[in-house]
């Protein structure tokens, strides 16, 4: 009885993590560290938990709601629309396209193929705001965001598998 | 049998189509994507509502979040303060002693003052209101220097007021929404902010470059500038009152002048905002309040609200 209640009711919130866990990187990024310079150079960390479930659950992550996600990103930093939507979304389409060269392999080809996607996405987000602000902007900063952001991968990974083994399950898409 | 290849084939078919309409996808996304940047680039007032809107709905969360950043940071604080406390009461004897001669001397000025301008019949220039607000965001990243303050419309920040924080500029306020509101760094590439040198007299323009260190812009070549000196708004263009520090020459070479800024801009917490009545910037005219429409009447002090201070500025 009990279960055909809250089955549904579990089955949809453990659906919901995934999209839940970018959510909360994309706010975790924007907190005020009281550290010199951090905001220039902090990680990326939405793209981690991106890149993360689109490996592991990618039928929990559809490229609409990253479209979404990335929206929302856009608004809180005063970004253009569409910005870094269309990043998280090219990340998402290469990460789909490659995700059987990552899936059940050991954690350091994982975490290189993350090696592999955030210098690009660095790159390209470079490119467009220089693009859309009219003037060539600071690489430096984009440099040391983009080690911090692979450097730190492993602790948010760590993360998240923790919240995928307790919360949503390691069911395959057919 | 038969049944089951006929649901076969229809599968089969169907399985271009689905790889079709995915990929169909992924390119209609990419082309809004691209359709909505050269819309923001255009800056339609339906996108910059609708960006006000999430941000509004935003802050609260974001408000609730940065409290525990905050109260480690103060930890960290009084821990490292227990070790240097020595060391910090020295200081601060010392500094005591040499305020107080400051002190009496700005007694002795201000009665002076006094007298001067009664002789005069000087007008003084009105105070201006300030309201003080939590930094809950700091939105900065490498490309967009901003940040999220948790007063809006309704603690009566407008667009265009300055923002300062322990006495130094911070930037100027950008969007408002109804409880938040975004400050424009003066280190962002959109900032210029018309300043003064304070020991030449030159008249530059602070530019934001997206570095650390804006630069001064249509400073004369001859200029004595030199590593050290102060550099004040100068209020001209009526965007900002003079007077604000905003920091000091860094670095002084043919080719370009760089300042510091007085405000460490990557850890402030707490933002005031002043408003002096100019209006450079100024609001559509819909959002213009009958405060301002109006002839001026005597300023009655905004009620406090609850998440925010009010108060004179120094």
């Amino acid at each position: 009885m009990n279960a055909a209640v809250f089955g549904p009711v579990l089955d949809f919130s453990r659906r919901v993590v995934p999209g839940f866990s970018v959510l909360l990187m994309i706010l975790l990024a924007q907190l005020p560290m009281p550290l010199p310079f951090f905001p220039n150079v902090a990680p990326a960390l939405p793209l981690m938990a991106i890149y993360y479930w689109v490996v592991f659950r990618p039928d929990l992550m559809p490229r609409i709601l990253v479209f979404a996600l990335g929206l929302f990103h856009d608004a809180l930093i005063g970004a253009p629309f569409g910005l870094t939507a269309l990043i998280y979304l090219l990340a998402h389409g290469f990460v789909l396209n490659q995700r059987r060269f990552l899936v059940g392999k050991p954690f350091w080809i994982f975490w290189s193929g993350f090696a592999i996607v955030t210098p690009v996405a660095a790159f390209l987000t470079w490119l467009l705001a220089s693009i859309l602000r009219g003037a060539i902007l600071p690489t430096d900063v984009v440099l040391m965001g983009m080690v911090l952001t692979v450097i730190t991968f492993p602790v948010i990974a760590w993360a998240l598998l923790h919240s995928q083994r307790w919360l949503v399950g390691s069911a395959q898409p057919s | 049998m038969a049944k089951r290849n006929a649901s076969i084939s229809v599968a089969g078919l169907a399985v271009p189509f689905r790889v079709w309409g995915q990929r169909f996808a992924f390119l209609g996304l990419l082309a809004l994507a691209f359709a909505l940047m050269l819309l923001s680039k255009a800056e339609t007032g339906a996108l910059e509502r609708a960006r006000t809107a999430i941000v509004d709905a935003t802050t609260p969360v974001l408000d609730v979040m940065s409290r525990p950043v905050e109260a480690g940071q103060s930890a960290a604080q009084s821990v490292e303060s227990f070790f240097v406390v020595r060391a910090e009461n020295d200081r601060l004897r010392e500094e005591n002693a040499r305020l107080l001669r400051w002190m009496l001397m700005a007694q002795q000025l201000e009665v002076e003052n006094a007298t001067l301008r009664a002789q005069l019949d000087f007008i003084p220039g009105s105070a201006p209101r300030a309201i003080t607000a939590r930094v809950v965001a700091d939105t900065g990243g490498a490309f967009f220097h901003s940040l999220l303050i948790n007063a809006g419309a309704r603690h009566f920040v407008q667009r265009g007021q300055a923002v300062v924080s322990h006495g130094g500029l911070v930037g100027r306020v950008a969007e408002v929404g109804d409880r938040s509101a975004r400050v424009l760094l003066l280190t962002d590439l959109n900032s210029r902010i018309p300043a003064i040198v304070e020991s030449t007299g030159d008249r530059v323009i602070v530019t934001g470059d997206n570095t650390p260190w804006p630069t001064l812009t249509y400073l004369a070549s001859n200029s004595p500038v030199s590593a050290g000196d102060r550099v004040l708004t100068s209020g001209h263009g009526g965007v900002f009152p003079p007077g604000l520090v905003i920091g000091v020459v860094a670095e002084a070479s043919e080719a370009r002048v760089t300042i510091q800024p007085t405000v460490p801009l990557s850890q402030v917490s707490e933002a005031r905002v002043l408003d002096y009545g100019v209006n450079g910037i100024l609001p559509p005219p819909e959002q213009v309040p009958a405060r301002l429409a109006a002839p001026p009447a005597p300023t009655v002090a905004p009620v406090a609200p609850p998440t925010v201070g009010t108060e004179p500025a120094q």
